[in-house]
């Protein structure tokens, strides 16, 4: 089901320091302009999810960001019947979504009710404004 | 002086055990020394000797306390590493390799009665500290509700039920297992009669398909171990417990709980380095363990490890538990005597003073026969390990 | 006196916690109490949890003279060096007291300038603010 939000409490924006730490500006800039950014080493493609400044495989430190397609399936999913956090309002649902081109990323999702959530299931990236100064990628089914 | 292996070089010759609590009332400084002066009592080892000290990262006051606190004048080492068995692995380097005679290693903390009485002397709270500083917490799972560390074991948990098939039913087993333990041990004051598959099954599902009973609870505790060489080990009080061997794993794509973006997240690679490796170092395997303390944090990593240490092979370890009988005592593997950490509140280093107890006999829950105990943690993340063996 | 605090940048208030309440609440009543061990009578300070020579939990506070000399002290001359609520020029000492055990405070009455090892002083407390009074050190039979 759909995150519901306590109106008058701060939802935990990624920028928690008022700082964005540098490994993750490029994703959530991405996600400003309702796009999926991934980071990827230039050397041997190898996709470098969380971000970071080395490729572990190959060491390279070049990497480049590119946009993803936006489509995935559910690979896991946690329902919250005691909220850890006032933002959220119970129950709800933080999915983890394995995109198309590999990556997994933590999500919600939106207009899938609880007992609808498959591991497997297909779903699409939509962008949500939750907040004035946070917009955060959510999932939805496909079509 | 080059040692070649750190195999039976070092014992185990004291433990301190303050009464755990949910509000023990006094600061962890007060609670450190308390333990610390125990230990030293108990193994018979004058508080001027101890001459190396290991703390645990985050969970009790600095040596320069404790130090103070316990008026000891001559600390030749001293070091700090997570909690447990990789605590354990300095001690037991720093008195193999000669850099101290008598190593005391000591974890203090007081979670139960809150962030604010468990600062004593630190500025900052443990459980903001736990999560500060971490890019990926913050930045890709907080925005999201996915917070705190039932909800990111869940995540994982899903996803073993649905590649094992293991049910509720089957993990049920772990808790109650462990409650019957705990009504045998005074310290392990969650419990005090065992619980049912229906009292299981009833358990709330805070963060679904994690339930309550599933959960280690907070409780305020404080322990310390003395260390010293075998041969120094002969002129004290104790029967002494031989360390066979210590160790530690790790493993690619690591983040504690949360390694979401391995290609398979549902098993435990660290645990199984750290096991190749304990096992290589002290010569023994699965089969030759006659007691498992296991990392019980969160209940579905019982499982899990029984498989990463080669209890039981891949894809067996649900039967294994199922009805209890293999990890009761007497059973196949007793698995936590003492009641794990679901019975006496989230302390690493309880598992330590069990396998110690076990060795020398004076267990409140004794398995028979018990000459070899296997200790590991760190179930989840980096993960760690030690075998404690009879003379 | 000498120090001048800035009532918009409150100063830092102790950690108060059971091993060293009895001496903050000496403060509160304008008295300087010492944590002194019930089995072996040392005396000591800061407070602590455990005697360190004899290792007894059992502990009491004793009444203090207050009464010292200055055995170190620093001068903080730059705002930047000290803390930004009091304004520098300030001092911080270390003063040892007839009992043996010294004590970290400020001065009430002697300026930066006029601060020496050695100078006889004693005990006084200021109340700060509503939920705060420290204990300071001013000039013996001033």
């Amino acid at each position: 089901m759909s995150v519901e939000y306590n109106a008058d409490q701060k939802i935990p924006h990624p920028a928690m320091w008022g700082v964005l730490y540098k490994s993750s500006t490029p994703f959530w800039d991405g996600v400003k302009e309702k796009r999926v950014m991934l980071q990827r080493c230039k050397s041997c493609g190898y996709w470098l999810n969380p971000p970071r400044p080395m490729c572990p495989k190959c060491r390279s430190q070049e990497s480049e960001w590119v946009a993803a397609k936006g489509t995935g399936k559910i690979y896991s999913w946690v329902t919250f019947n005691e909220s850890p956090h006032s933002a959220f309002k119970t129950p709800y649902e933080a999915v983890l979504v394995e995109l198309d081109e590999g990556p997994r990323i933590v999500s919600n999702v939106v207009g899938i009710n609880s007992d609808e959530l498959e591991i497997g299931m297909p779903v699409e990236v939509t962008f949500e404004d939750v907040a004035e100064d946070l917009t955060l990628p959510k999932f939805k089914k496909v079509g | 002086m080059a040692i070649d292996s750190i195999k039976d070089k070092a014992a185990i010759v004291g433990i301190g055990v303050v009464d755990f609590s949910t509000d023990i009332g006094r600061t962890e400084w007060y609670t450190a020394c308390q333990a610390i002066k125990l230990a030293a009592e108990e193994a018979g080892v004058n508080i001027d000797d101890i001459d190396g000290m290991v703390k645990s990262v985050d969970d009790g006051p600095d040596p320069t306390y404790t130090g103070k606190g316990l008026g000891i004048d001559n600390l030749l080492y001293h070091s700090e590493n997570h909690w447990g068995t990789s605590a354990m692995m300095n001690a037991v380097h720093a008195v193999a390799g000669g850099l101290c005679n008598y190593c005391v290693y000591y974890q203090t903390a007081h979670r139960a009665s809150g962030p604010e009485k468990c600062i004593s002397d630190f500025l900052v709270a443990r459980e903001f500290r736990d999560d500060s500083l971490d890019m990926v917490r913050y930045d890709y799972f907080s925005p999201f509700g996915l917070i705190g560390e039932p909800g990111y074991v869940a995540m994982m948990y899903r996803r073993y039920m649905h590649e094992t098939g293991i049910k509720p039913e089957q993990l049920g087993w772990v808790p109650i297992v462990a409650s019957e333990n705990a009504a045998r041990n005074t310290n392990a004051i969650f419990f005090d009669k065992s619980i049912t598959i229906d009292d299981y099954m009833q358990s709330k599902l805070i963060a679904d398909p994690i339930r309550e009973l599933d959960c280690a609870p907070k409780v305020d505790g404080s322990i310390a171990i003395v260390i010293t060489t075998p041969e120094r080990a002969k002129a004290l009080k104790q029967e002494p417990v031989i360390i066979n061997s210590v160790a530690s794993g790790y493993a690619l794509e690591g983040q504690n709980y949360t390694s979401y973006t391995r290609d398979v997240i549902t098993d435990l690679p660290e645990m199984e380095n750290m096991a190749k490796e304990l096992y290589r170092v002290g010569g023994m395997g699965p089969k030759d363990i006659k007691v498992a303390m296991l990392d019980d944090t969160f209940a579905p990593y019982v499982p899990m490890q029984l498989e990463a240490l080669g209890f039981c092979g891949k894809g067996e370890a649900p039967a294994f538990i199922e009805g209890g009988d293999k990890i009761r005592v007497g059973g196949q593997l007793p698995v936590n005597p003492d009641g794990g950490e679901i019975g006496q509140g989230r302390f690493i280093t309880t598992r330590i003073v069990e396998a110690v107890r076990q060795i020398r006999g004076t267990s409140t829950n004794q398995v028979a026969n018990t000459d070899t105990v296997l200790v590991a943690s760190g179930a989840g993340g980096p993960a760690d390990g030690m075998i404690c063996r009879k003379e | 006196m000498v120090m001048e605090y800035n009532p918009k940048i409150p100063t830092l208030r102790p950690y108060i916690d059971p091993d060293n309440q009895g001496f903050w609440d000496g403060v509160r009543e304008h008295r300087l109490v010492i944590q002194k061990c019930k089995d072996c009578g040392l005396v000591i300070h800061r407070p602590r949890p455990m005697c360190p020579r004899c290792l007894s939990t059992e502990r009491e506070w004793t009444p203090s003279m207050g009464k010292g000399v200055i055995y170190a002290y620093v001068n903080v001359i730059y705002q930047n060096a000290g803390y930004p609520g009091i304004k520098a020029p300030y001092s911080v000492v270390v003063v040892e007291i007839t009992e043996g055990v010294r004590i970290l405070a400020n001065l009430y009455d002697i300026e930066p300038e006029g601060v020496r090892i050695g100078t006889p002083v004693e005990i006084c407390f200021d109340d700060i603010a509503d939920d705060l009074t420290l204990p300071k050190f001013k000039r013996l039979n001033s």
